[in-house]
């Protein structure tokens, strides 16, 4: 355990920048990644070929966006309130970012160990939509303000079974820090959560079916928080224009895009350290196993669950608001509310 | 001395200088050239007529203030699953009580409707509103 930095240059604050610039480093690539990703493969899902044009396939269509997004005029509309325009687009940044504070990225990697981490990510993860909110106000729009009022549905709708999740995570393995709860589910795979979890015997089998549920539950709040479909009623294209940022142009509305970006993957590595052993190979501890491999692992497993959520992108349509406060309080809700007082009362008598 | 606390404050001041200098970069190669039509509202196109700051009927209220009790409850929980296996049955069982409680909670506002959708209701006149059928 232990972080390779502080071993490296020893603890002081240049260690502490050079811990808070990984990250940094690691979003913009991905950022990159991920669109392309979704642009190829929303093309092949719809049987075109999809951007061809720049560089080979049109591979560089990423970076000539950026390129593109940098150099547009930055317009703000005159009867919108500029300070709060001109502070949202920082707010939703920093609460996607924040959360990489506590994801690790291998056994000798993580931000910040702090024992609080599941605590952390789920008080940063709503932070994102006070700045949502600010933006869609201070814009003076009416479409903005529809979705930002719509996002506010959306989050007070899914934080709550998030939670719960979480607490269940929290029950079983004791604890809140990130590192602990990957260690416990170490060794072959089927000592991950979603397999039942490290203790052995018959108790494992009645484990399983509530931890598989828990895994469906946080799956499909991870995307109402990200606002990826089939949430994405904040911004609905089709009948809100752009919502929430309709008035955003040039480095402002890129600095959404990549909040947006950065939550896919926070919510898809929180998945992967719950539920599917984080860092830790699947072959048990003697085959791929080690700190360079855990970064595969770890980086890998989330990359699966962001190509999981540009999938589902292409695939299922837009739900209504009153679907989706269907969805969150009358069948996400008391399922993992049920499931947990479950685990808990499974976790008490083991 | 430097705690894990102290990364996540150097976590936030990289965060805002990151936003600020891809900012400050576009603001040198950007063009500029505001204009009244430009600047005004976009809304496909047409004039805007009326202020989105109004008295505005969101429609979740009841739904807001359950999210606030369940959120309280969960920050209850979280010291709670730590240590409650240390703790043994008493713990387990006021915790249940107290989640027996909230989950009826649930279910009584479940059952007075105010979960579903605010949806409007307008009442679409019969012939009979206007026309005396009895003759």
């Amino acid at each position: 355990m232990g972080n390779f930095v502080f071993d490296l240059i020893g603890k002081n604050i240049v260690a502490a920048l050079v811990i808070c610039i990984i990250p940094l480093v690691f979003i913009l690539p991905y950022a990159l990644i991920a669109i392309l990703g979704e642009l190829k493969i929303g093309a092949w899902m719809q049987d075109r070929v999809g951007p061809m044009r720049t560089g080979w396939k049109g591979v560089l269509q990423p970076v000539a966006e950026v390129v593109k997004l940098l150099q547009k005029e930055d317009i703000t509309p005159t009867i919108a309130n500029k300070p709060l325009f001109n502070l949202a687009p920082f707010i939703v940044f920093i609460g996607a970012f924040a959360a990489f504070a506590v994801l690790p990225f291998s056994e000798k990697f993580i931000p910040s160990g702090i024992n609080l981490g599941l605590f952390f990510v789920f008080a940063v993860g709503s932070f994102a939509v006070i700045g949502i909110v600010m933006g869609g106000w201070a814009s003076n729009n009416k479409y903005s303000l529809l979705g930002a009022m719509r996002s506010v549905a959306q989050i007070i709708s899914y934080e709550l079974p998030a939670g719960m999740v979480f607490l269940s995570i929290a029950t079983i393995a004791g604890t809140l820090d990130m590192q602990t709860i990957i260690l416990n589910q170490s060794g072959p795979i089927w000592n991950w959560y979603i397999f039942g979890g490290p203790q052995g015997g018959a108790i494992k089998f009645l484990f399983i079916p509530f931890f598989v549920i828990l895994f469906i539950v946080y799956l499909i709040s991870s995307l109402a928080e990200t606002n990826r479909t089939p949430f994405d009623i904040p911004e609905g294209e089709s009948e809100i224009v752009a919502g929430y940022h309709t008035e955003y142009s040039g480095m402002k509305f890129a600095m959404f895009f990549m909040a947006e970006y950065a939550n896919m993957y926070v919510v898809s590595a929180i998945i992967v350290i719950l539920f599917l052993g984080g860092w830790s190979s699947p072959f048990g501890t003697s085959f791929m196993d080690g700190p360079i491999w855990g970064i595969f692992w770890m980086v890998g497993k989330a990359f699966f669950f962001v190509f999981v959520q540009i999938w589902l992108r292409w695939t299922l349509p837009r739900l209504r608001v009153d679907q989706l406060m269907y969805l969150g309080w009358k069948v996400l809700l008391p399922l993992s509310i049920a499931c947990f007082m479950a685990i808990a009362f499974l976790a008490m008598i083991n | 001395m430097l705690t894990d606390f102290g990364i996540i404050l150097i976590f936030f001041i990289v965060g805002v200088l990151f936003v600020a200098a891809g900012l400050f970069v576009s603001s040198l190669i950007r063009p500029s050239h505001p204009n009244k039509i430009k600047n005004s509202t976009y809304e496909c196109g047409e004039e805007p007529i009326g202020s989105p700051w109004i008295k505005f009927n969101i429609r979740y209220y009841v739904v807001a203030l359950m999210f606030l009790l369940f959120e309280v409850e969960i920050v209850f929980l979280f010291p709670w699953t730590v240590v409650f296996k240390q703790l043994g049955w008493y713990a387990f069982s006021s915790m249940a009580v107290f989640m027996v409680i909230l989950v009826f909670g649930l279910a009584y506002v479940w059952g007075k409707g105010d979960l579903e959708w605010d949806k409007p209701k307008p009442y679409i006149p019969k012939l009979e509103d206007f026309v005396d059928m009895k003759d």
